[in-house]
């Protein structure tokens, strides 16, 4: 335990390697690590940011997807609301169709009614005029009972 | 396990605790532990080399597991400093606790290194004899680092409050600026400066050289035979196991002391 020079030796060595440390060391890892505690701050900011984003895209989101439900729902309310429209519609015209239809075949069945009633009747006329020519025995002259045929004719009417 | 012919108790001690000398001139002082210095100078260059080498390829990415480590060291070395100093810590105080943990902690460490084998190889390899392999167990180290850390509180002291604040604090602290009371503050701050590197430096000294002797006093065992060098081995391991505490908590406190001392010098009473 005797005091001598190593003792000024070696604090000059611990000078040096504090002025060593202060100048090349520190500095540089303390800016490293300075550097990657703003990355991460930077990082962290940057998550937090996108998390409020994403939150106010959603409820955006969620508001239009509201917002189209609501409108097709009017929309669904309006097409059927046309649906019926166009069916009661379709109802009218086709019962007036319906209708024209029934009318225009009666029309016909009358006509026909008609028709067949003359033929029928020119057919009784002729048949009651050969009828009575048959009774009379001789041939009944068209020229000479043209008033008489044309009588029964009116009769038969 | 010396070479030596007659092997006594006292003469293998004395055979570990001699340093190995240069004289630079007339009488006792101007003398240098070669031992001492080499082993200190080789570890803060390594220790420090391998720091600088690190740090130099810094990314603030992502580290590799290299960086990690001095990064944990340092973010370890910079909370304790900033728990204690509150001021610009970057520029001097942090750096120096760095340097002085890392140092102390190898420096101790060298004590891990068996005592009587490494004296072999000190003997054998390199040819030198009576060559010390803890530079901490050598007061010269202690003292010049304590001593350093000292003189940096005076100059600290002067110059964070001025030469007229200092002069002013040691006679009207702590007790107050009554003139009747200058005598005991000067007194009382007297004994603080003197005790201070005396109890920073002896503390650690203490420790350091007290493991030695136990370590060689269980290494004497084994001149008692097969039984006592077992037992020495065992008991050797156990201290071993124990001093690996020793020597980073004392690492560990003398950094924390300097930097103690360091923001004490800051701050204005």
């Amino acid at each position: 335990m005797n005091i001598n020079f190593t003792l000024v030796s070696q604090a000059i060595a611990f000078s040096i390697f504090i002025w060593f440390t202060t100048k090349f060391v520190w500095p540089y890892l303390l800016r490293a690590i300075e550097e990657r505690q703003q990355k991460i701050a930077d990082g962290l900011a940057a998550g937090e940011r996108g998390k409020k984003e994403l939150e106010l895209a959603s409820q955006r989101s969620s508001e239009v997807l509201k917002e189209a439900k609501q409108r097709a729902g009017e929309i669904i309310i309006q097409a059927e609301k046309r649906a019926s429209d166009i069916v009661e519609e379709a109802k009218k015209n086709a019962r007036v169709e319906g209708e024209k239809i029934i009318a225009g075949a009666k029309a016909e069945v009358e006509h026909e009614i008609f028709s067949a009633r003359e033929s029928l009747r020119q057919q009784v006329a002729g048949l009651a005029v050969q009828g009575a020519s048959k009774i009379l025995h001789r041939e009944v002259n068209a020229k000479v009972h043209a008033d008489l045929l044309a009588s029964i004719e009116t009769e038969l009417k | 396990m010396s070479t030596e012919a007659a092997l006594t108790p006292s003469s293998y001690i004395q055979h570990h605790l001699t340093n190995m000398t240069v004289s630079l001139g007339e009488g006792s002082f101007w003398v240098l532990h070669i031992d001492t210095l080499v082993m200190s100078l080789i570890l803060g260059v390594v220790s420090l080399g391998f720091i600088w080498l690190v740090v130099r390829k810094a990314t603030p990415g992502v580290p590799s597991k290299t960086q990690a480590f001095v990064e944990l060291l340092i973010e370890f070395i910079d909370d304790q400093v900033k728990n204690t100093f509150h001021g610009e810590r970057h520029s001097f105080v942090a750096p120096a606790a760095l340097t002085i943990f890392v140092w102390v902690l190898l420096l101790n460490s060298m004590d891990f290194l068996p005592i009587d084998i490494m004296a072999w190889i000190y003997e054998n390899v390199f040819g030198l004899h009576n060559w010390r392999g803890v530079p901490t167990a050598d007061v010269n180290t202690t003292f010049a680092l304590a001593l350093s850390i000292w003189v940096l509180t005076i100059y600290f002291a002067i110059k964070v409050k001025g030469f007229g604040g200092w002069i002013h604090e040691l006679f009207c602290s702590p007790f107050g600026a009554n003139p009747i009371l200058w005598p005991f503050n000067l007194l009382l701050n007297l004994i603080e400066y003197i005790s201070k590197p005396l109890s920073h430096s002896l503390r650690l000294f203490g420790n350091m050289y007290a493991g030695e002797i136990i370590f060689m006093l269980l290494g004497m065992w084994a001149a008692t035979g097969v039984a006592g060098t077992i037992f020495g081995a065992v008991l050797g391991v156990g201290w071993a196991i124990f001093h690996i505490l020793i020597v980073v908590l004392h690492a560990f406190i003398f950094m924390i002391l300097a930097v103690v001392y360091l923001s004490m010098a800051h701050e204005s009473h």
